[in-house]
């Protein structure tokens, strides 16, 4: 049986519309959302990641027009194969979070939050996600970028009842337009050049550099502020934590990376010619997102909060690897190109499945303990071990730790840094070493940041009640959270195959693959050549397995063998309680003090205003609240103040304004 | 050939038993000198070694509040350092471990355990425990990437991550004088230090309360747990000795690998870890330990040694 390409994802996308429209009914029928929307949802996940590795495998862009659109332009889709790798990582992350999501929904139904709300603007906003992918023309992608923004912010807003939350989906809007008109205005430089909003004439377009650059820079600027990268990245911890957190795992997880899609379509396929300041520049925004990412998220007492700014970490990863690509690709080494674009999209599914996992592990400890401050939490691992295992591996994939997938993709960033010699431009040759600096410092401060995280509420003793009454959630949450984790496990021990997937879209947009990235057969990752570096991750895992065990039944005889319990030594002191432990925030203290510059840190006592007993607050904040924000925000209000001047009240002064309006209108036509 | 390569897999298998033996005895010949240099006698060479088998011998007492992670922990600190040792080569040049890891796959094995030791620090819930794991990430995380980069520096000469081609460029080099080279060799060093936990980081010796890093972590444990953990750390220290004496005064390494030509390797390498050992007890004599604040300062100083080393190698001594 052969099914034209384009029918799998065309059914995924009409699964996810049709739960969005169920949903509606489920206010009154709360059953209508498990029996029905989330299984259709799931059912859209699995013809997305069905689409996504059919196309993989077999290659082959399939366009199509759709009867919609404006008259004379239809809209186009196709199915090539970057779309199709980001259809495998959305439909993957779907299947998870539908399967998680009734048992989380479950307090939901009783509650004053609107069910059907909920369920409609998610379906809406995995299908618009699904189409942006598809979409091969300027207009169709537009229309469902916006919604995929607009179907978000009222995800973000759901719990509007707080007014934080509300003050969040306001940033998040306001961003989210920004960024969209950026976008548009680089299609635009597009379109015109290339006469036509469809993809196929764009890519035709010639382009003199400068209106190259310009179109370049509207798009990094426009995709990177929904990717999250330093400095527009204000909007990202604050709305992604509000939102229900398998809606954050969608955030987080997928439309990041749909944006970093965008990025790739656009730079790489349709404006082509990439020039050296163009990689140069995504570099070093990428390292410095990395970078400040992560201190940040070192500094989070809030699970959510924490796993957000990691994802500005992450994002920054990757287009470490995307500046990477472009430096080689500019400078002529097309090999090393690949290399890099192939660490940067397998990075991008990596970080969708275990950031996923993060924030769906996150989601149960809330469910089990309606608290999202790590200072309030701990011992969670022995209440919930199911949880607690399943996040540990979320949490050794995101310190990019052997043998997962995360030090996989990581692995593979630093083995294209490391070909920084080749090139010709000494500045190039040691600009590109100092980013892997900041590469590994990131890499250093993610796992401290991991531990952190992970020790404080899931080991040591609870330290609020609500940690000390939490129990293991339901089947379906651990099934999403173990199938992430097995995912994350098998990327990471088999990345050859996965790899020989991606290593096709490099071939599609820049003409050459990675001929020796299996060249020793499907065990051994070899990138560049088995002589440069090689790393078998399934020999690695093994050889763990083995030794761990030998040494574990070499030391199950004899009499030594039983255990017994006792208290803790503590070197003797014997006053232990949970409010003797260490704190989160004492254990990023030490961090604080030595990368303070980064940051802002106010900490000092505060009396209560009812004369209660005075408390240490220590608080954290982005430097770029006041230097970018503050500003923008300061001179748009004084913008506003000025123009209200023009409003007087009368009549005739309106008039006169709308008639030297259209006088100066017609002498610039004139 | 198919000689060699069984020898070759020999070697691979017979390397971590030698260490496993060897890293004790590297431990208590430092503190034999360190001993002396002290005007002590000090302990034999193999009290280390005698040690391990007491603990093992001895019941292990687990706290009540532990979780199933703190009895795991041991077992993966101690096998994720046995196959990083397993991948440095120690007697033959040409290791097959070393295609299977390379050598940014053994800083992340190291991460790896480090993460497990931390981890374990925190399950208790005791304060030193915390503070332990606080300190050793800290130091951590301004120490690997300057171990990377000192690193990296070897592979972007050697145009290779594999540490067995590594070493076998910097024999075929022969004896040349790279500044690079140099300042990656200082910036290690200082790395070791800070990363085996020896003074002027850390103190090996103490358990005063406010002043351990890496005790602090193991606090809570004892009987085999403890002789893991413990076996780990002296494996680490031989781990890092390994990579000083063998990436950058490869001399004396087994081409091929023979029984006479391995032991007489083995003779050879065991002679620079020993002299690299006694400038250890040295150094340690002469200095105090810094207070934990200091310690960035001394590792802003390895990472900033090891930058310049990478610099210098690409803008001056990349092959154009």
């Amino acid at each position: 049986m052969s099914i034209a390409p384009l029918t799998l994802p065309g059914m995924a996308i009409l699964a996810s519309l049709a739960s969005a429209l169920i949903a509606l009914g489920s206010g009154r029928a709360p059953w209508l959302m498990r029996g029905l929307c989330l299984p259709l949802l799931a059912l859209a996940g699995v013809l997305a990641a069905g689409a996504g590795v059919g196309v993989l495998n077999t290659g082959g862009a399939a366009l199509t027009s759709l009867p919609l659109g404006l008259p004379g332009h239809p809209w186009m889709i196709a199915l090539d194969r970057l779309s199709g790798l980001f259809m495998l990582l959305i439909g993957l992350v779907v299947i998870a979070v539908s399967v998680y999501a009734p048992g989380y929904l479950r307090e939901y139904e009783h509650g004053e939050d609107s069910l059907p709300a909920l369920g409609f603007f998610s379906g809406v906003f995995i299908a618009a996600m699904m189409a942006v992918v598809l979409a091969a023309d300027a207009f169709g992608f537009m229309v469902c970028w916006e919604l995929m923004s607009l179907s978000s912010y009222f995800l973000v807003a759901f719990q509007h009842q707080h007014s934080a939350n509300r003050r969040a989906a306001f940033l998040y809007l306001l961003m989210a337009h920004i960024g969209g008109l950026s976008i548009l205005l680089g299609y635009a430089v597009l379109a015109s050049h290339g006469g036509g909003l469809g993809f196929e004439a764009m890519r035709d377009a010639a382009l003199t550099p400068a209106w190259a650059t310009l179109a370049f820079a509207l798009a990094f600027l426009g995709f990177g502020m929904k990717a999250g990268l330093v400095p527009v990245h204000a909007w990202l911890p604050e709305a992604h934590p509000v939102a229900p957190s398998h809606i954050s795992a969608l955030m987080s997880g997928v439309m990041l990376k749909v944006a970093v899609y965008g990025f790739v379509r656009f730079c790489f396929d349709l404006l082509g010619n990439i020039q050296t300041s163009w990689g140069v520049t995504v570099l070093v925004v990428g390292a410095v997102s990395a970078l400040l990412g992560v201190l940040l998220a070192l500094m989070q007492t809030d699970l959510k909060r924490m796993l957000a700014y990691s994802s500005v970490e992450n994002v920054g990863i990757i287009f470490i690897g995307l500046g990477l690509s472009m430096v080689f690709a500019a400078s002529g080494a097309p090999t090393l190109a690949a290399l890099a674009l192939v660490a940067a999209l397998f990075h991008s599914l990596n970080h969708a499945l275990f950031k996923g996992l993060m924030f769906l592990g996150a989601g149960s400890v809330i469910h089990a303990t309606h608290q999202r401050n790590m200072e309030q939490l701990g011992g969670l691992l022995r209440r919930m071990p199911w949880t607690g295992l399943f996040v540990l591996f979320g949490a050794l994939a995101l310190s990019s730790l052997p043998p997962l997938n995360g030090f996989a993709s990581e692995w593979l960033t630093f083995q294209a840094a490391l070909q920084a010699w080749s090139l010709h431009n000494g500045l190039l040759r040691s600009l590109i070493p100092i980013t892997a600096a900041m590469l590994a410092l990131t890499g250093a401060l993610a796992a401290a940041c991991f531990v952190r995280a992970y020790g404080i509420s899931f080991l040591g003793l609870a330290r609020g009640k609500s940690a000390r009454k939490a129990r293991e959630t339901g089947w379906g949450m651990r099934a999403a959270l173990g199938l992430l984790a097995v995912l994350c496990l098998l990327l990471g021990v088999l990345p050859t195959p996965v790899i020989q997937w991606i290593e096709g879209i490099p071939r599609e947009l820049l003409g050459t693959g990675l001929p020796h990235a299996t060249q020793h057969g499907w065990l051994w990752l070899t990138p560049v050549s088995p002589a440069t570096a090689s790393y078998a991750p399934l020999w690695l895992a093994l050889g763990l397995a083995l030794a761990w065990g030998l040494t574990a039944l070499l030391l199950r005889r004899g009499a030594v063998r039983k255990i017994t319990r006792g208290n803790a030594w503590d070197c003797g002191f014997g006053t232990r309680n949970a409010r003797t432990q260490y704190t989160a925030t004492a254990f990023s203290q030490p961090f604080g003090r030595v990368f303070g510059m980064l940051f802002q840190v106010d900490a000092g006592l505060r009396e209560d205003e009812g004369g209660g007993t005075p408390r240490y607050l220590s608080q954290v904040s982005d430097h770029f609240w006041g230097w970018l924000y503050a500003p923008v925000a300061r001179a748009t209000l004084l913008g506003g103040r000025l123009a209200s001047h023009l409003q007087s009240g009368h009549l005739r002064h309106y008039l006169g304004w709308t008639l030297a309006t259209l006088l100066l209108l017609l002498w610039m036509i004139s | 050939m198919n000689e060699q390569v069984t020898g070759y897999w020999l070697a691979t298998l017979l390397q971590p038993l030698v260490l496993l033996l060897a890293a004790p005895l590297l431990v208590g010949w430092i503190k034999r000198i360190k001993s002396r240099l002290q005007n002590r006698r000090g302990p034999a060479v193999m009290q280390p070694l005698r040690d391990l088998r007491k603990l093992f011998a001895k019941q292990p007492v687990v706290a009540k509040t532990a979780s199933p992670l703190f009895r795991a922990a041991p077992y993966v600190v101690f096998a994720s350092t046995l196959l990083a040792v397993t991948s440095v080569p120690l007697w033959s040049i040409w290791l097959p471990s070393t295609t299977v890891a390379d050598v940014i796959v053994l800083v992340g094995l190291l991460g790896l355990g480090r993460f497990f030791l931390a981890l374990a620090g925190m399950d208790v819930g005791t304060a030193f425990g915390g503070m332990g794991s606080s300190r050793e990430m800290l130091v951590s995380a301004l120490a690997e990437p300057a171990m990377l980069m000192a690193v990296f520096t070897l592979a972007m000469s050697a145009h290779s991550t594999n540490l067995s081609s590594i070493v076998a460029f910097n024999l075929d080099a022969g004896v040349v004088l790279r500044p690079s080279y140099l300042f990656a060799l200082l910036g290690l060093i200082l790395v070791a230090i800070a990363e085996t936990g020896r003074i002027p980081v850390d103190n090996p010796a103490t358990h005063l309360e406010l002043t351990m890093i890496h005790e602090a972590m193991i606090l809570e444990y004892s009987g085999r747990h403890l002789a893991l953990m413990e076996w780990a750390a002296q494996l680490k220290l031989a781990l890092y000795g390994l990579l000083i004496a063998n990436l950058f005064f490869p001399w004396g390494l087994a081409e091929r690998f023979t029984p006479l030509e391995g032991l007489g390797a083995l003779a050879l390498v065991g002679g620079k870890l020993l002299l690299l050992g006694a400038l250890l007890a040295v150094a340690e004599t002469t200095l105090a330990k810094m207070r934990l604040f200091r310690a960035p300062q001394f590792l802003n100083l390895a990472f900033l040694l090891t930058l310049l080393g990478l610099l210098s190698n690409v803008i001056l001594e990349s092959g154009l």
